[in-house]
């Protein structure tokens, strides 16, 4: 029962991080029809320049306050990764908008390899030690249940961003705009709607989401290296099929139940397998959780019948 | 009378297909100005070029005594010409009231910031403009409908819906494509007094409409597309009477009701 009671909570907290990732991809897919495979790397650019960020005030200024010195690192990192969303969309994508949906995806493929590679010449190919700058020792124990400020930290800052995206998407002209140039673009223009400044904020919005997921995933392990965003990208884009891509309630809902899915199943992978696998193979579960869906909904948890469009 | 919108000189070809030849003609301020021809005469053409959802390959238009930006619908949203579609093309996934209030973007100013921080302007800006979608629905005679999703209303609410949302752009010049089509005659009947209404209310309005009926009765001025050249243009009893309208709503083989 503790394992379990532990293994949720544990599972609540990547969720949030995959909910996060996710909703970048499910907000561009909705938009566009486009699955950006380049997604997974704006979270990586987040931990790492929040990393550089944080080195650097470490040695111009070591006397800031941890939460401080955080909270500059992450207010440089959201700005850093908006720009390389824009960058990606004004020099890539929006080229490719009218032609067949396979010249985009590999250009997402391929801006993947190239931020990886960027990032890799720049960082080096080691992996660097994430500072704790919000504890990362377990508090006293509810129930038996260890809990981090951190982890306390991240499902609460991601709650509010979610918070934040649902009210800008539902109630406001952004949010209007963007649903309306996710229907039909050219209705949408016609409108008066300007649709590239709108799927340009589209892609701003979801980077700034995935640079705050970056600093809170390297937090969280205290790691932070030039391939971390490959595996939490892939999750987060299963997130986004499980709850039903471009769906943004299916993306918040399909990352918080992947990471519990993940999370649990780690917690008992030995015992259903009979101690042939042990916690090291808990990917396997999103991947099954990915091919299942796909095959037998593949609309996702929430997901409306997908139109041709894409 | 002020020419509000005079198009000079427009062509626009499709491969070989010439659909707008050298059409120039000038709408008046405060008139309801109808665009008739037969089918395939040129005239949502016309439209798709005049609200910037094609770029024209001759001429330009000149709204309010300057040069309309051409393949930019949102400019030409902004310059002050909304318009409807033949065939609907409502957002779907939304209400009624929401479509009405995103016509009303292009008025509005909040950024991502005023909308997260909901200062007092973003939220005054947000109130005026359901408040104004609300009127716009009263005004188009369907604000029972306001928080229904808009696929669910009738054919022809759904008509006046696209009509307030273009109205929520708060345009000098609203241009209706055939407004009317699919409607029966009560309908049709309602969309007249509504038209009037707008036109009474300052609105000049570009009508294209099949129903020669409707148009005869309701345009102050009338001009007759055939094969993308304009063949006539003048008040609808003189149009009416013309050999060459005539001739090729009969000769064309189009569909004169």
């Amino acid at each position: 029962m503790e394992t379990l009671l532990q293994q949720i909570v544990n599972g609540l907290v990547v969720g949030s991080v995959y909910a996060l990732v996710a909703l970048g991809y499910t907000m561009v897919y909705g938009i566009l029809g486009l699955i950006n495979f380049a997604h997974g790397e704006v979270l990586m650019v987040g931990a790492l320049t929040a990393l550089q960020t944080v080195l650097l005030l470490m040695e111009v200024a070591p006397g800031l306050p941890p939460l401080l010195m955080l909270a500059v690192a992450v207010g440089v990192a959201v700005p850093v990764c908006m720009a390389l969303g824009y960058l990606m969309e004004r020099l890539a994508y929006r080229r490719l908008r009218g032609a067949p949906r396979l010249a985009p995806l590999i250009t997402a493929i391929g801006l993947s390899f190239l931020l990886q590679t960027l990032a890799m010449i720049v960082w080096g190919r080691n992996y660097h030690t994430f500072p704790a700058l919000i504890s990362t020792e377990p508090l006293e124990p509810v129930a038996g249940v260890f809990v981090t400020p951190v982890q306390i930290a991240i499902v609460v800052i991601s709650a509010l961003l979610m918070a934040a995206l649902v009210l800008l998407v539902n109630r406001s002209r952004l949010g209007r705009a963007m649903r309306a140039t996710a229907e039909n673009p050219r209705v949408a223009a016609l409108m008066g709607v300007d649709a590239n400044a709108i799927i340009a904020l589209t892609f701003i919005i979801g980077a700034g989401l995935a640079a705050v997921a970056g600093v809170m995933f390297a937090s969280n392990y205290g790691i932070a290296h030039y391939a971390m965003g490959f595996m939490p990208g892939l999750k987060a884009f299963t997130a986004a099929v499980l709850g039903g891509i471009g769906n943004l309630a299916g993306a918040m809902l399909g990352g918080i139940v992947l990471g519990l899915v993940e999370a649990i199943g780690a917690g008992y992978i030995e015992e259903l397998s009979f101690g042939l696998l042990n916690s090291s193979y808990q990917d396997i579960f999103a991947f099954v959780i990915l091919g299942v869906v796909l095959i037998f909904r593949p609309t996702g948890l929430l997901g409306e019948r997908v139109s041709d469009r894409a | 009378m002020i020419s509000l919108l005079e198009a000079r000189g427009i062509g626009k070809r499709f491969g070989g297909l010439t659909a707008l030849d050298d059409v120039s003609l000038t709408i008046n301020r405060g008139e309801v100005y109808g665009l008739i021809g037969p089918n395939g005469a040129g005239k949502t053409t016309f439209f798709n070029v005049l609200t910037g959802a094609y770029t024209p390959d001759a001429g330009e238009f000149v709204f309010n005594g300057s040069a309309l930006p051409t393949g930019q619908p949102h400019r030409v949203v902004a310059a002050g010409i909304a318009r409807t579609f033949q065939n609907i093309r409502l957002f779907g996934k939304m209400t009624a009231l929401e479509n009405v209030m995103a016509g009303h973007h292009i008025r509005t100013r909040a950024g991502v910031w005023g909308i997260l921080s909901q200062n007092r302007r973003t939220r005054e800006e947000e109130r005026l403009t359901t408040e104004r979608a609300f009127a716009l629905l009263a005004y188009v005679g369907i604000a029972r409908f306001a928080d229904t999703l808009c696929t669910k209303l009738s054919y022809g609410d759904q008509r006046r819906l696209e009509i307030a949302r273009a109205l929520a752009a708060e345009p000098q010049l609203l241009a209706l494509d055939e407004p009317a089509a699919g409607m029966n005659a009560t309908e049709t009947g309602h969309l007249k007094t509504l038209i009037e209404q707008i036109r009474h209310d300052g609105v000049t309005v570009l009508l294209i409409e099949h129903d020669v009926k409707l148009v005869m009765g309701l345009c102050d001025r009338v001009a007759v597309l055939d094969f993308g050249r304009k063949i006539a243009e003048d008040v609808p009893a003189v149009v009416q009477q013309d050999p060459a309208v005539i001739s090729a709503y009969l000769g064309g083989g189009g569909d004169a009701h």
